[in-house]
């Protein structure tokens, strides 16, 4: 089959499930619909609180997913001795930040939930380390361990409201504005110092590892760092670690989230197209022991990969006036037959580009 | 290194100013002081790319990516709170979000507040954390003359010297956002190119610190 015939889109989405397979995640298809308490629930999980609603011929008020991972979760058998390995391929719906408006975005991840241990976790990141490499010679998986950005705040004696502050800062990687903050809460020099580290440090999962033991003030600290070098020391075995940074700006709603979480990009597309992590606390939230990990990559953007091949719509246009329905169909089998692409018509549309021009006239 | 660059400027004397440091900070591009209408302007050798575009649209440039880095004042950045990284105060442009309203404005608290201004988000954020219940008008210029024409009771705007107001005899009530230019850059973008990024975020940071 000619590879070229695929999207983008399309093009990842085969290379990703055919990647995951390999790993024994099952895919796992659901309904397009979801019961709208589900998101109202857990509405800071979403990415946006819009979602599109409507009622169900029953009167239930029913609404397009959103998202997929709470409605995996939502159904899970809560086996937390044993593990699940699932992957979805899913459209979902949601308000695009631009035109404030719903848009329909494709979406692949997989999800690992129960009895979540260090391998899971490390086989989860190797596998989205692999997904941006499927798609894209050049790319970045940008990881952050929320246990070890928590504990560092916890330690820094911070109020609730300084903390959502800091965090907010160290998305923007704002120095400055974390510095004020501190000031602002009246920490002495070694607290301020450890919160600018949180900023300052990232890049190379390689060169990171080695600035990390500057963290280590205090015991609990000290076991998160631990933690993180676990995933840097397992990614450098499997080889996976050349396209891997620490960054902790990857900060995500520790609410929901604890451990590692991360966010992948690609050269070319300018917003992040994987984002993940280990979502512990969502699923204590929704009353189960488990734990869970796992990512999703968005894939509508994906096409801007892959440049139009030509600057033509086909390879031949059959203009065709008054020749008989055999004699168009002769020509157009033998062009394909050669391989080429072909638009027949009687009238040839104004916008149609093609590289090679035949007129077939009648008797 | 061979990727270029892109830096996104805001038009105007603040661009102007942008631009003399990052020239300082070896980023330089000589045929952007020729006097035309170009708004794009290359050097290969110091591997960067500037374009000129309309202040409020920097952000949208690095968000979007077209541009890799930017400056941008705060307050569109907290007017549109766009998904980018904040690098850099770099200290210059400095202004102040403020209320103002006319000189004999009484604030009647039992009352809803009629708000004029640009920055519709600042004004609804600072409101809404007092807890009062106001009215917004959106005006995209010539904020100053919603009060004296009793279209609003009060505006939320920037002030710098407060001669505008003075001339329109309007008043600053509360001053309460201190608003300078920052450095930002697109997240994704960030990555491919932070060697880049971060040798001139570092000579930007020492010049703003020798102002």
């Amino acid at each position: 089959m000619d590879k070229f015939i695929l999207s983008g889109e399309e093009q990842a989405v085969f290379a990703l499930r055919s990647l995951y397979k390999k790993y024994g995640y099952a895919q796992y298809k659901m309904s397009k619909f979801e019961e709208y308490d589900l998101y109202a629930k857990n509405k800071d999980f979403l990415v946006s609180d819009n979602v599109i609603t409507f009622t169900d011929t029953d009167g239930k008020l029913l609404a397009l997913k959103p998202d997929v991972t709470l409605s995996i979760i939502k159904n899970d058998k809560d086996n937390h001795d044993s593990i699940k390995k699932v992957f979805y391929n899913e459209h979902v719906y949601r308000v695009s930040k631009g035109t404030k408006s719903f848009k329909e975005i494709m979406q692949i991840g997989l999800e690992c939930v129960g009895a979540v241990d260090d391998y899971s976790v490390i086989e989860v990141l190797y596998l989205a380390s692999q997904s941006l490499k499927e798609i894209s010679k050049e790319s970045v998986l940008d990881i952050s361990h929320l246990g070890l950005v928590k504990s560092v705040l916890d330690y820094a004696g911070l109020t609730e409201s300084a903390k959502e502050k800091v965090a907010l800062s160290l998305s923007q990687k704002n120095l400055q504005a974390v510095q004020s903050v501190a000031k602002e809460q009246g920490l002495d020099e070694k607290k301020t110092s450890l919160l600018e580290k949180l900023v300052t440090t990232y890049g190379k999962a390689e060169k990171v590892e080695k600035e990390l033991g500057a963290f280590c003030v205090s015991g609990e600290i000290e076991e998160q760092v631990k933690s993180l070098k676990v995933v840097i020391e397992s990614l450098k075995t499997l080889d996976a670690i050349d396209n891997v940074n620490v960054d902790f700006s990857v900060v995500s709603d520790m609410n929901y989230y604890n451990g590692v979480v991360f966010k992948g990009f690609v050269s070319g597309i300018p917003t992040s197209i994987l984002s993940g992590g280990q979502y512990d606390n969502l699923m204590q939230k929704m009353g189960k022991k488990s734990k869970a990990i796992g990512f999703a990559v968005y894939l509508d953007e994906i096409d801007r990969l892959y440049e139009n091949k030509g600057q033509f719509n086909v390879d031949v246009a059959v203009k065709y006036e008054g020749a008989s329905v055999d004699a168009v169909n002769k020509v157009v089998k033998e062009q394909i037959a050669k391989g080429k692409t072909v638009f027949a018509g009687k009238v040839l549309p104004e916008t149609l580009k093609y590289k090679e021009l035949v007129v077939l006239e009648g008797k | 290194m061979s990727k270029m660059l892109n830096v996104a400027l805001p038009k105007g004397r603040l661009g102007e100013k942008v631009y003399d440091m990052f020239e300082k900070a070896g980023f330089s591009c000589p045929s952007i002081k020729e006097n035309n209408r170009k708004l794009i302007f290359e050097n290969q050798e110091a591997g960067v790319r500037y374009f000129w575009v309309k202040p409020s649209d920097v952000a949208i440039y690095v968000e979007r990516g077209a541009a890799d880095i930017g400056v941008a004042g705060k307050d569109i950045l907290l007017e549109y709170n766009p998904d980018v990284y904040e690098l850099l105060d770099l200290n210059i442009g400095k202004c102040n979000m403020a209320v103002a309203a006319k000189a004999d404005f009484v604030d009647d608290r039992s009352k809803t507040l009629k708000v004029a201004t640009k920055f519709t988000n600042i004004a609804k954020a600072y409101y809404s954390a007092q807890g009062r219940d106001i009215d917004i008008i959106h005006l995209n210029g010539s904020i100053e003359l919603a009060p004296i024409l009793a279209l609003s009771d009060v505006i939320v705007d920037i002030v710098e010297t407060g001669a505008t107001l003075k001339e329109n005899n309007l008043v600053v009530v509360e001053k309460f956002k201190d608003i300078s230019a920052r450095l930002i850059a697109n997240k994704a973008n960030f990555s491919f190119k932070s060697e880049q990024i971060e040798k001139l975020q570092k000579s930007l940071k020492e010049q703003t610190e020798n102002l």
